[in-house]
């Protein structure tokens, strides 16, 4: 199985943002009841790549997750980001950044803030840019993500499509080297997911960053991902690794397109084992 | 389906909450409750009340009632410019004793307040001071306040202190504990998302755990002023030479049973208005909240 | 099982801490309550100026220095714990406490239920119960012994007033935050009127009463405790009032300050505990709580 990935197509080779998961072991309570959640997984993310994670509930793919962007530790194994070490066997936690932001999955936008001053949040208070620059720019990618005229707003008064696309704008404002999405679109229905899967490619072709993106919907995965890794149940490890084909800039004409069809047949038997290993193991939500 | 636990149907047609202004806000809920049959069942039911109270005294002479003041009693006393015991809307004394007892919860409550939330952020906080400090602090929660009060007379030399501390007491426990629970019930997301996002701890604690626990803050801050008027009426009853709880007191003792009912429904709408006002301040500083609820309302 | 619960929390660094600090309050309790011996010596002249200049008492740490130290708190504990009065003084106390509850929550949880189902009722009479809510529990104590016929039924009175108004707005609370499609799945399932009220209000709301109680439960105890000061210390009379409140408004008048911090502790214990027992029993009636 060769887990390099091929270059993104559609746009200028991106030189940031490669992850490397080097045989990492998490085990939770390792005194106690010895949990394993996640099981020598390996995985190679190339820069600039979108990544899809795929695998059932509580499987422990928000573990790793959670591991790349610095809020849980590892027990061991190593994780790099363009060469540099994340965190490994001795430092088992890194340190949370602006350089990977996790776009949470029930929603993280401060709700007693204005979409506007959610936006700016990142570059003022890391000093990066003044008020008024800040200002400005997250305007005009709001303006870009179609979120013009509600930027002085509140999260809580607009619909909650418009507040995951204020959430990735945020992250992007920061110039991040990697988007770690946490099963972002799993509480929209399915029209508005639809759209916003189109949204998604769209501000990833303007911005070049490597997305990982964690989600059960096989065909959300094939549709937007450059690699998809189909996950084990709990402890979780890279099932089968699939490259996809289809040629970027994409749209949802892709999803009715017969090298579509092909992906999806090549890796359902894959997906539907793992996910009735689960409903029998009786996993809980993860 | 219950009908008070359906969802309240609004007019669809006019302007949208988010588009208002905090007073125009103010102004359609207002509309919107004149046009329900909520405020004449109000009136309803507040007629019931005091229709039962008039009657039970003073027209059918129940057993026990008989000897209760009236409610023709006490609305004369009340509005009389020169009252048969001394306190009615006309004398000087009464807004005394009102003002003292204001006077002393206002003292009780900003103290509590000034000392209390912080307190009761840094518990939240810090795991480690929360270790540390909350045995204790749990200790001395349950001792009733009134329990506190002849320590309370021994410990300071004053009693006007002492009154004032009882009462601060009281507020201090309540907005302590629920500051914290504030803080602790906070989203972790929305901590884990400022790092992300580059902010320092000193950051994330003004942008994010400050204005996330504000909603839980401004609810302690309701019970606490509540609590801070219980104690202090209590104090005020032991011991203390004005205020609305030693009114009560001595008025009992002296046999001005019309001056009792008039210092508690005296306490009864200082205390609400208090109340109402600690409300209000929540509203105006957290209007994220109150479009949040309006729109929730629809 | 239980041995190795017990022998976790032993070892748990949280849970030293926690003796650490109470430790540390009680040294310091003892230190400040001593103040008049250790702060005899002339080395302390120029601090006992200061004290002086800032409108304090000289000889001692102000507040604390005249609290008794808790090692003499604990002598006269165990004097009192063999003297009949003491235990008489629980129970007395302990009845009211059950007394007022038991009523609060006979009246005040189907009150509670009938505000929340009928809008009519809650319309009604939740303005009026709101404007009495305001006022505090002990305001009605001359108005009470002047209704009832008995000092027992005064007091208890008053506290079921405490407790009441808790535990009708955490019913309210409770019954109105039930999820809709409990009852849309109840509907849909052919269920009657009253089913509905049985099977999904009724345990819909029982966290919240639960909650309710045991917050009333502390109410209680405050309202006991002052109405037993109030109604027992106005009066001299030998014999009536009785119970903890009563305790310690009389080791005041008879001047033994530790007696009052026994009796301040010992209330805080029962309130403590009464409490427990209700969230204990709270948790067997809740059992599908436990999860998560």
């Amino acid at each position: 199985m060769d887990l390099r990935a091929p270059e993104p197509r559609g746009g200028p080779a991106v030189t940031r943002g490669r992850i490397l998961i080097d045989d990492v072991v998490k085990i939770y309570d390792p005194e106690g009841a010895a949990v394993m959640a996640v099981d020598h997984c390996s995985l190679d993310i190339a820069a600039g790549e979108i990544c899809m994670i795929v695998g059932p509930s509580g499987c422990g793919k928000t573990t790793l997750l959670n591991a790349i962007a610095g809020f849980h530790d590892i027990t061991s194994g190593t994780i790099l980001l363009d060469g540099e070490v994340l965190c490994s066997k001795d430092k088992p936690k890194a340190e949370p950044g602006p350089d990977r932001i996790v776009v949470f999955q029930n929603g993280a936008l401060f709700p007693w803030k204005t979409n506007l001053d959610n936006v700016v949040f990142g570059p003022v208070m890391q000093g990066k840019l003044g008020r008024r620059e800040a200002v400005d720019k997250g305007r005009a990618m709001m303006a870009d993500a179609g979120l013009a005229g509600v930027e002085l707003n509140y999260p809580g008064e607009v619909s909650s499509g418009m507040r995951r696309r204020v959430e990735i704008v945020r992250a992007l404002m920061n110039d991040p080297k990697v988007l770690l999405l946490d099963e972002p679109y799993r509480a929209l229905d399915s029209l508005t997911k639809s759209v916003m899967h189109e949204a998604l490619l769209e501000i990833y072709y303007r911005n070049k960053v490597t997305i990982f993106f964690i989600t059960h919907d096989l065909e959300e995965a094939i549709f937007l991902g450059h690699k998809v890794a189909i996950m084990t149940t709990r402890p979780c490890k890279p099932k089968k690794v699939l490259t996809v084909d289809i040629p970027h800039p994409r749209d949802y004409g892709v999803l009715t397109s017969k090298r579509f069809r092909e992906l999806i047949e090549e890796t359902n038997d894959a997906v539907h084992e793992e996910a009735l290993k689960a409903f029998q193991a009786g996993e809980k939500e993860g | 389906m219950p009908d008070a636990l359906a969802q309240p149907r609004g007019p669809t047609d006019r302007a949208q909450p988010e588009e208002m202004s905090r007073l125009g806000l103010t102004m359609y809920r207002l509309s919107l409750w004149l046009q329900s049959p909520r405020p004449y069942l109000m009136v309803v039911g507040f007629a019931l009340f005091l229709g039962f109270w008039y009657l039970a005294v003073e027209v059918w002479r129940l057993p026990r009632f008989k000897e209760m003041p009236g409610i023709t009693t006490v609305i004369k006393e009340w509005l009389s410019p020169n009252p048969t015991y001394g306190l009615s809307f006309h004398t000087a004394e009464y807004y005394q004793h009102i003002g003292m007892s204001i006077w002393r919860v206002a003292q009780a409550f900003f103290l509590a307040t000034v000392l209390g939330v912080p307190f009761g952020l840094f518990l939240g906080w810090s795991r480690k001071f929360k270790e540390y400090v909350f045995p204790v602090f749990e200790l001395l929660r349950p001792i009733p306040i009134l329990a506190w009060v002849p320590l309370a007379i021994v410990m300071f030399i004053a009693t006007e202190s002492a009154i004032v501390f009882l009462a601060f007491l009281a507020s201090f426990f309540a907005t302590a504990l629920n500051t914290m629970l504030g803080v602790e019930s906070l989203d972790e997301s929305y901590t884990r998302a400022a790092s992300c996002l580059g902010a320092g701890k000193w950051q994330v604690f003004r942008h994010v755990i400050l204005p996330g626990a504000l909603p839980f803050i401004f609810t302690g801050l309701q019970i606490s002023i509540g609590v801070s008027w219980f104690s202090l009426v209590a104090a005020e009853m032991v011991s203390g030479q004005y205020g609305l709880g030693y009114v009560i007191n001595t008025s009992y003792m002296m046999v001005r049973y019309p001056t009792i009912v008039i210092g508690m429904i005296t306490l009864g709408f200082v205390g609400y208005a208090t109340s109402a006002l600690v409300r209000i301040a929540g509203d105006y500083l957290m209007e994220w909240r109150v479009r949040e609820l309006a729109l929730a309302e629809r | 099982m239980a041995a190795s619960r017990l022998n976790r929390i032993l070892t748990s660094s949280v849970f030293w801490r926690g003796v650490a600090s109470i430790v540390v309050f009680l040294v310091l309790w003892e230190l400040g309550a001593r103040s008049k011996q250790w702060m005899a010596p002339e080395f302390f002249d120029p601090f006992k100026s200061l004290l002086g200049a800032m409108g304090f008492k000289k000889d001692y740490l102000p507040w604390i220095g005249v609290v008794p130290a808790p090692s003499a708190v604990l002598a006269s504990w165990t004097e009192v714990l063999t003297s009949a009065g003491y235990w008489t003084s629980w129970y007395k106390s302990f009845f009211r406490v059950m007394g007022g509850f038991i009523a609060a929550m006979i009246v005040g949880i189907p009150f509670g239920l009938a505000l929340a189902v009928s809008r009519t009722a809650y319309g009604t009479f939740f303005p009026t119960f709101e404007v009495l809510r305001p006022i505090p529990p002990l305001a009605w104590v001359p108005a009470s012994i002047i209704f009832w016929p008995t000092q027992e039924l005064s007091i208890t009175f008053v506290t079921f007033l405490g407790a009441f108004y808790t535990i009708v707005i955490n019913v309210l609370g409770g019954a109105r935050s039930i999820d809709q499609r409990y009852f849309q799945a109840a509907q849909s399932m052919g269920s009657s009127r009253w089913d509905i009220f049985r099977r999904v209000i009724l345990p819909g709301t029982l966290p919240s009463i639960v909650i309710g109680s045991a917050v009333g439960m502390g109410i209680t105890w405050e309202v006991v405790v002052a109405a037993e000061m109030i109604s027992g210390g106005g009066s001299q009379a030998a014999g009536t009032g009785g119970g903890l409140g009563f305790f310690i408004w009389n080791s005041y008048v008879g001047g033994s300050y530790e007696q009052i911090v026994v009796g301040m502790i010992s209330i805080g214990i029962a309130g403590y505990f009464s409490s427990e027992l209700l969230r204990t029993l709270g948790k067997y009636a809740t059992p599908w709580l436990k999860v998560r």
